[in-house]
This record gives C-alpha cells, structure tokens and sequence, in this order.
C-alpha cells in the first residue's frame, strides 16, 4: 500500500520569531504500540515517545539515537570550549541562513535565556546574520555559522582567525564549527518533514 | 582499490587527516560523544542491517549526489564508495552534475514579511538519460536530495508525497532524509576541522 502525507489547514508561522512554536509532522508517527526496545533506545529519552517530531523519526531508531547522542555532546558538553549561549547563537545562526523559522524559534530563545541579549538575539532574527552585533565573539561567530552553511562553503582559514581574536581557543572554535554544522543536518529534518504552527 | 567501509574506523578523522596523538585528534576526543556518534551515525547509515527500506546503492547514490552538489572536498571518498556497488549508476550521477550544481541556499519562504528574502534558484530533475540508469524511485530520491541540499526551506507536502508515489514508504523516506541531513553535517565539520588544523594555536 502507498502511503500518503498528511496536510494540515493551519497558517504556519511567516517570519522569524523567539515565541515557543509547535511542530506538526507530513508524515505519520510511529504508532506508540509499535514501539519496541530497539525504538526506545534511538529516542534515548523515553519521554519523547509523546513528541511526533521524534516519533517519526524513530522509525529509523539507530539514526535517530546517534544524532541525538552527537546533539548533546556538541550542545551540553561544558567541559571547556564555547559558552552556551555562543553554541546556541551558531545555531540559531546557521537555522537564520537556511530559512528554519522553527529552528531559529527554540534557539534564538535559548542563545537569548544564556546570554541575557535578548535585543541582539531578535536583531539576528528580524535584519538577518549581517545586522550589526557590536560584541567580536558574536560577531565572529555569526560569521563562522554562515560561512559554514552557504553552498559552496566559505569556511576557511580567515574565519578561524576571526574566530581567535575574538577570544575563542581550539576547543571553543570547534564547538562553533560543530554548533552550525550541526544545525545543516537538523534544519533539512525540520523543513523537510513538516512545519512549525503558530504560538499557543 | 576503493576504500572498505568498515576498513576506517573514523571517518572524519581520516577525511582531516587526524591520527592518534596529533593536536587535531586530541581536540575532537575532547566531546568524546560526538566524535563517537558522528561515527555511529555514519554506520547506522552506511552499514546498517536494515535495507528493506532504502537500498545500499540507493543510500551510496544519494550520499555521492548531496556532498558532490555540496561540492565538498568528501565527495572523492563517497566517489570509491559508489564506485564500488554501482560504476553505472555513479558515471550517470557524475554526467548530470554540471546541470545540477548551483550556490545556495535559496528559495521561497512561506508568504508574509520575508517574502523580500525569496531568492530565486534551479529546481532540478533527473532528465531521461539519468533515469534511464537510476529508474524512477531513485530519480525522485535525487531530486529530493537536490531540494535538500539548496532550497531546503521550500520543503513541502507535495515533495513527500512525489517520494511516496515513487515507491518510497515512510520510514523510507526518514532515512533518506537522515542521509542527506547528515552529510551535509559530515561535509562541514570536516571543512571547519579542515581549516582549523591549519590554524591550531
């Protein structure tokens, strides 16, 4: 039997915002009774059993349990590196570039909560990575993030540098670098498999 | 003779040239969980003990076309991959790449205010000759591949479904949406480790 997409009649945000979205999927969940041990380890956390983002995604469990293995490493690690908010700002910037409305909703809001910027945060959202940030490391990372997710890159020794003399050392330059990579594998899953809906 | 999956224990590592013991190495075990599951990913992917959804040639197909139109350095490595399950299909892949590759990203956004920031790109689709190899369910997986890679923000109900009339089944079309996500990670730590190896401090 083929299957079929399901569509959905809301309007779907049109414009980037901090505000807490939700996430419908085109496609169907894994049914809850279908789960098996196999589905409970790729979710890691149990609890996201009721979230269809990752519901849907389970149906390839061992994928699914290595990205999200890979997400909290590059994000929760605190040993060293990159602040939180600056991981969180790389996202936020590379989910801008792509277009991910719900991408740049949840981390713009977290790069805001971390650094206590909310106002340089929204200026990001609302004029794009190239609105003036007046902090170097913002700055350096913002333009880090791009470079890394346009097509070709653009990434190179000069982003590196920029990123150094904004006071980041080997380790905090790598949680940048894997910070936007990161979010060119989540925002293709995010766009691609269905689509925010409007703040409740 | 092409390189063996399961003959590179890391393949980041080897694709930025990190060994045991240099500067470069030590910084990734640094986040030992990423290091590890970027690996674990690429397995689960690549050799997974699961292909009654996705094929090992369609999931070998479809990483040489993202990182090839990503035009990532990597694309040599998927290249001998290919090359070794399917020299036709990746010689049909590399003829239809110049018109293919473009600069992105690009595309609509939904209707509103950022409609000022719609920019204007190639929708592409396998032409006959291509199709002609690589059969219709593997043609629209390319096509997808394509959105993707470049336009990925004008994803819709509507590609999907073009997937699921081409005979791909949900779960299917998970997958090969993890395949093309994940490269396009894979493709970018490895330019961003790349050029920071030049660079350590």
């Amino acid at each position: 039997m083929t299957d079929t997409v399901i569509r959905h009649t809301f309007d779907a945000p049109n414009a980037f915002t901090q505000a807490e979205l939700g996430w419908e999927p085109w496609l169907e969940p894994l049914p809850l009774g279908e789960l098996t041990e196999r589905h409970y380890l790729g979710l890691v956390d149990k609890r996201r059993a009721s979230n269809p983002y990752f519901r849907l995604l389970v149906r390839d469990p061992d994928i699914l349990g290595a990205r999200t293995r890979t997400d909290n490493d590059i994000f929760y690690n605190e040993k060293g590196g990159l602040s939180r908010a600056l991981r969180e700002l790389s996202a936020a910037s590379a989910s801008r570039t792509n277009g991910c409305i719900f991408c740049a909703s949840v981390h713009s809001r977290f790069a805001a909560h971390h650094s206590k910027r909310p106002d340089d945060v929204q200026r990001l959202l609302d004029d794009g990575t190239s609105a003036p940030q007046d902090d170097p490391a913002w700055r350096a990372v913002i333009d880090a993030s791009v470079a890394l997710t346009v097509t070709p890159g653009e990434f190179g020794a000069s982003q590196v540098r920029a990123l150094r003399e904004a006071g980041l050392d080997d380790l905090a330059i790598a949680d940048a670098i894997h910070g936007a990579a990161f979010f060119n594998w989540a925002n293709r899953l995010m766009l691609s498999l269905g689509e925010p809906t409007p703040p409740q | 003779m092409a390189p063996s999956i399961t003959h590179v224990t890391d393949v980041i590592d080897h694709l930025i040239g990190a060994e045991e013991g240099d500067a470069l190495f030590a910084l990734r075990t640094q986040r030992p969980d990423a290091k590890q599951n970027a690996q674990a990913s690429f397995d689960a992917l690549f050799a997974s003990d699961d292909l009654s959804q996705v094929s090992q040639l369609e999931r070998l197909a479809v990483a040489y076309f993202t990182v090839a139109l990503s035009q990532s350095p990597t694309a040599g490595f998927y290249w001998d991959l290919l090359d070794a399950e399917s020299p036709e299909v990746l010689g049909a892949l590399a003829a239809a790449l110049p018109t293919a590759v473009t600069t992105g990203p690009y595309g609509d956004y939904p209707e509103g205010p950022l409609s000022v920031e719609n920019v204007a790109g190639l929708h592409w689709a396998p032409d006959a000759a291509l199709t002609a190899v690589v059969g219709e369910r593997l043609g629209a997986a390319l096509a997808h591949t394509h959105l993707l890679v470049y336009r990925p923000r004008e994803s819709s109900p509507d590609a999907l479904q073009a997937l699921l009339d081409a005979g791909w089944s949900t779960t299917g079309v998970v997958t090969l949406s993890q395949l093309v996500a994940f490269l396009s990670f894979q493709l970018r730590v490895v330019a961003g480790l790349t050029a920071l190896k030049g660079e350590l401090a």
